[in-house]
């Protein structure tokens, strides 16, 4: 089989569960193809001798009721890996080697799954094109020169570049659907409480949340149904009956009451995503749906109240990297003058201006005008959806405002560069599960993604609903291996 | 409340200041683990011993509540006579330093799980109120060592994440005096609870103190200066005393009183200005969105309500009624948890016929002398409160005299020995046979005639003499009321 990197998720598991793929066959040759793909920069950590290792061991005693048996796969370097270096995109955690390890990335391992390596993302998760790593961008396998989105960049363009199977990444603001959107993969922001945070480099605690990004739905619902779980670990983890996602996948959505929200038709839209939420319309009609228009009247406040909200948080979640326990340390004349030159030089221009943002809007005599207002309008957003949901089983809306764009084009803008997640914030704010898949290709030939947004806890249901319309869209990702010399 | 008559004034030459003063007391949670975490919480562990990753703050680590150090919370809070919120807020407060890891410490900023309560004072001119503003949880911080290296500065983080009750006062209090008795009485009230241990050596109790002065019978409250982490009464009585003062001299000086955060000197007793109100930190807080609000039902805080043990003013209130104690007695008794439970034990083994104002009197006289000269909690009493107990019946139904009964003791304190049988083994019960004692006397009276003479001719004070020469013929041992009904009868 010359062509494994090409297959899904669930034909790897298949092939191994049928002895015609070894785990070693299969780790061999996502290896081969990701040393192949250095261009693309998606890794910022490679564990690939130890992952040989782990495949040879598997293979030696194949437990095959496993979910992910002796899968390969690459993660995000914001989930936390025993005695492997996570860095969050960031050079104040360049020399961090965590003890311990994440729930989540210890649920995959638990069901078979073997560590590739560590992917590239925005330093803190904090962008929306993966420029802000400091460990560099990472190129689109749709084309040169092209974001794959961000934060979870390293994660979509790894997963669209076939050099891992499956990924999981972490969504704040839309940093799983938006990077998805962008390199034509699939991407759940799952309900918030639904994933561990325990072990995930905190930015925004009360909107992160941990995701599968793969190449269909089917792989995406069966990775959910491994990496979801309570965790006592986490307080603000839920615990809920949680779905065989795979198992329960079905495509029949017949009489399913799909809400179209006017406010998403923002000022300035490119015409072709208009074109584009209009076939999504069509095609859940064909599967049997039903389209209903609705209003949620505070989604122009969404942007902004994100955009208090996550750095506030964001501003006291990194005030631990301050040099004196672990990672970057610089020398200072004293403790003031260590921390100032560490934090200056060990963060990023965007982590630092968020930092400021959000100790501004915390400040005395800035917090009820910032903070607390924002809080409110936040309930107002997660109102908007509740009272949608009276009528209706889940939302339809594109995933983000424009097609990839090309790297430098928006980084001295960083107000256009947020606005890429005006679709994907509502839901993180409202602490909703979202889903993007690829629905079609722009003019230029990049792949365009729809969100499905869900009721708290009902994956199940948006996932059914995407697994129906992948059926009609038959969406075909162009990837040339433009990169692979 | 009675009519003060001990008022603490501060005198200069026109005018009369009063002092009032408002208290911030940190008390440690008697816990086995940490606020949010599992760790241990022991003291004087070796450095860095008792730190897990969530309290060195390592990236992805969470706090998760410790239900324990709630229910403490929450028991103190009744303790406190005080209103328990059903919904509470952990904020997080932020600042930066090399001791609190996380750069900042989770704490109850808006909505704190205790509410106003009150507390009553016994002073000397009778009882006081004193308000309790509130009660909330926090996280404690580590702690930098900075005299182990010229260079550089040494962190122990076994303390961080301890959590801690933080009990302000409403500014009530008036005096050094008050502020002690108010201390006292909060520690009082957590070992009854078994909340806090209210070790103030060890740090798990100590307090900010608020201090402004103002004219005698303002209303107005004066500017106030918080002095920072006293760790004993007396330095918080100093630093009372120093701060209101200054403050009064500079009132008499004409100046104006800043508003900030000082520190006492425990070397030069005095108070430093360690940080003005400009300068104060701007603590950044907002509700810590790792963890959700914090709520506890009614049945929560019922259960705990019904488990409280009798605190020490119904304990007092009981002593009077039942015991016949005075209120002063009652006082000492109930202010510390052991000395009340020994005392009990004494009552409880002295059987039916019992002398309450003996055990009283041999509790706070001989046995405290004795922990005192030894530097002993009551709790290491080298006497048992059983042997306490028939040491006291042993005076009661005569079998010897108060005075061998502190021969006794003095024996008893070498290995808590039975009392009973150091009376048998060295032979001390007292002489109670009449006869014995006439003969004794009729003896001494023969030889002591002329004695014996000028006392009939109405000299009387030689009846003592008479008195000690039958003590002393008899070892000490008889029975000095026999003695002096004999004496008066043979003297006729």
């Amino acid at each position: 089989m010359s062509d494994i990197t090409k297959q899904s998720l669930t034909e790897l598991v298949e092939n191994i569960k049928n002895k015609k793929l070894s785990s070693t066959d299969v780790t061999k040759a996502f290896i081969e193809r990701s040393e192949k793909s250095k261009e693309l920069n998606a890794y910022i950590t490679e564990d690939f001798t130890s992952a040989l290792d782990k495949a040879k061991k598997f293979d030696q005693k194949p437990n095959l009721d496993l979910k992910l048996p002796g899968i390969p796969m690459a993660v995000k370097d914001l989930f936390c890996t025993k005695d492997v270096k996570t860095t969050a995109g960031s050079k104040i955690l360049n020399n961090f080697v965590p003890t311990y390890e994440s729930t989540v990335t210890d649920n995959i391992w638990n069901e078979g799954a073997i560590l590739l390596g560590k992917l590239n993302c925005d330093e803190f998760a904090m962008g929306s094109s993966n420029e802000t790593s400091f460990f560099g961008n990472v190129q689109n396998p749709i084309d040169k020169d092209l974001v794959p989105g961000g934060s979870s960049g390293g994660s979509a363009s790894a997963v669209a570049g076939q050099l891992t199977p499956i990924t999981i990444g972490t969504d704040t603001g839309g940093s799983i659907r938006q990077p998805a959107s962008f390199t034509g993969t699939v991407g759940l922001k799952p309900t918030y409480g639904s994933c561990s945070r325990y072990g995930i480099v905190a930015f925004a605690s009360s909107l992160d949340q941990a995701g599968p990004m793969a190449q269909n739905v089917r792989d995406c619902a069966l990775l959910q149904e491994v990496i979801s779980s309570y965790d006592s670990k986490d307080s603000t983890s839920i615990n809920f009956k949680r779905n065989q996602y795979s198992e329960e996948l079905t495509n029949n959505i017949k009489g399913k009451k799909i809400g179209i929200p006017k406010e998403y038709r923002v000022d300035g839209m490119p015409k072709e995503i208009e074109d584009l939420w209009q076939k999504g319309i069509q095609y859940v009609k064909d599967c049997g749906a039903e389209t209903i228009d609705i209003s949620l009247p505070h989604t122009s406040y969404a942007l902004p109240t994100y955009y208090i909200v996550a750095p506030a948080e964001a501003s006291s979640n990194l005030a631990r990297y301050d040099g004196v326990k672990y990672g970057f340390r610089a020398k200072g004349e004293n403790l003031i003058d260590m921390y100032e030159k560490t934090r200056s030089e060990g963060f990023g221009a965007e982590v630092q201006r968020r930092i400021m943002i959000g100790t501004y809007v915390l400040s005395s005599g800035y917090y009820d005008a910032y903070y607390l207002k924002a809080q409110k309008v936040r309930k107002l957003i997660k109102n908007d959806f509740d009272e949608a949901y009276k009528k209706v089983d889940a939302i339809l809306t594109p995933s983000t405002p424009s097609s990839a764009f090309k790297i430098g084009e928006k980084t001295d803008d960083p107000v256009s560069m947020y606005l890429n997640d005006i679709f994907t914030v509502p839901v993180n704010l409202a602490g909703l599960p979202g889903i993007s898949i690829p629905a079609g290709h722009d003019s230029k030939g990049y792949p365009l993604g729809l969100q499905i947004i869900g009721k708290a806890f009902d994956e199940q249901n948006i996932l059914n609903i995407a697994f129906a319309m992948e059926e009609k869209i038959n969406f075909k990702n162009k990837i040339t291996d433009w990169w692979i010399k | 409340m009675s009519k003060k008559n001990s008022e603490y004034l501060i005198n200069r030459k026109d005018n009369q200041y009063e002092v009032v003063i408002g208290l911030e007391v940190h008390a440690q949670v008697l816990s086995d683990s940490k606020l949010f975490s599992s760790s241990a919480t022991k003291f004087g562990a070796e450095p860095n011993t008792q730190v897990s990753l969530v309290d060195a703050a390592f990236p992805g680590m969470l706090p998760v509540i410790n239900e324990f150090c709630i229910k403490q919370a929450i028991k103190t809070g009744i303790g406190l006579n005080a209103k328990i919120n059903k919904r509470s807020v952990f904020d997080r407060k932020n600042y930066f330093y090399a001791d609190l890891p996380q750069g900042y410490q989770i704490s109850q900023f808006k909505d704190p799980i205790v509410g106003e309560g009150k507390v009553i004072l016994d002073m000397p001119d009778g009882q006081k109120e004193v308000g309790i503003e509130r009660l909330h949880l926090e996280q404690d911080a580590g702690k930098s060592i900075h005299d182990f290296d010229p260079q550089n500065t040494f962190v122990d983080l076994n303390r961080s994440g301890v959590a801690l009750m933080e009990i302000v006062s409403k500014p009530d209090l008036r005096s050094p005096d008050e502020v002690s008795a108010y201390i006292k009485k909060l520690r009082s009230i957590m070992r009854y609870l078994g909340t806090c241990d209210g070790n103030m050596q060890e740090g798990s109790l100590r307090a900010d103190v608020n201090v402004s002065v103002r004219a005698k019978g303002s209303k107005e409250f004066g500017t106030r200066c918080e002095i920072k982490n006293v760790n004993s009464i007396k330095f918080m009585q100093m630093a009372i005393e120093y701060e209101a003062n200054r403050q009064v001299d500079l009132i008499e000086e004409g100046k104006s009183i800043d508003q900030e955060t000082r520190l006492f000197d425990t070397k030069k007793n005095e108070t430093r200005s360690m940080r003005s109100k400009e300068d104060a930190h701007d603590y950044r807080y907002f509700p810590d969105p790792d963890l959700l609000p914090l709520e506890v039902s009614d049945e929560f805080i019922n259960e705990l309500k019904n488990n409280i043990p009798e605190l020490p003013d119904d304990k007092k209130k009981r002593f009077i009624d039942e015991f016949k104690l005075s209120a002063y007695e009652a006082t000492i008794l109930v202010s510390d948890i052991e000395t009340a439970k020994y005392f009990e034990e004494v009552v409880a083994k002295m059987g039916k016929n019992k002398d309450m104002k003996l055990a009283v009197n041999w509790i706070t006289g001989e046995l405290f002398a004795v922990l005192n000269n030894k530097n002993l909690e009551i709790s290491q009493s080298p006497v048992s409160a059983k042997n306490l107990a028939i040491l006291v019946n042993l005076i009661k139904n005569g079998t010897i005299s108060g005075k061998i009964a502190k021969t006794v003791f003095e024996l008893m304190l070498d290995g808590d020995k039975d009392p009973q049988k150091i009376v048998e083994e060295k032979g001390l019960k007292q002489q109670s046979d009449p006869k014995a004692i006439e003969a004794l006397i009729d003896k001494i009276i023969n030889d002591n005639r002329e004695k014996a003479i000028e006392y009939k001719q109405g000299k009387e004070k030689l009846f003592g003499f008479f008195v000690g020469q039958a003590m002393k013929a008899s070892g000490g041992k008889a029975n000095p009321q026999l003695i002096n009904e004999i004496l008066k009868k043979k003297l006729q």
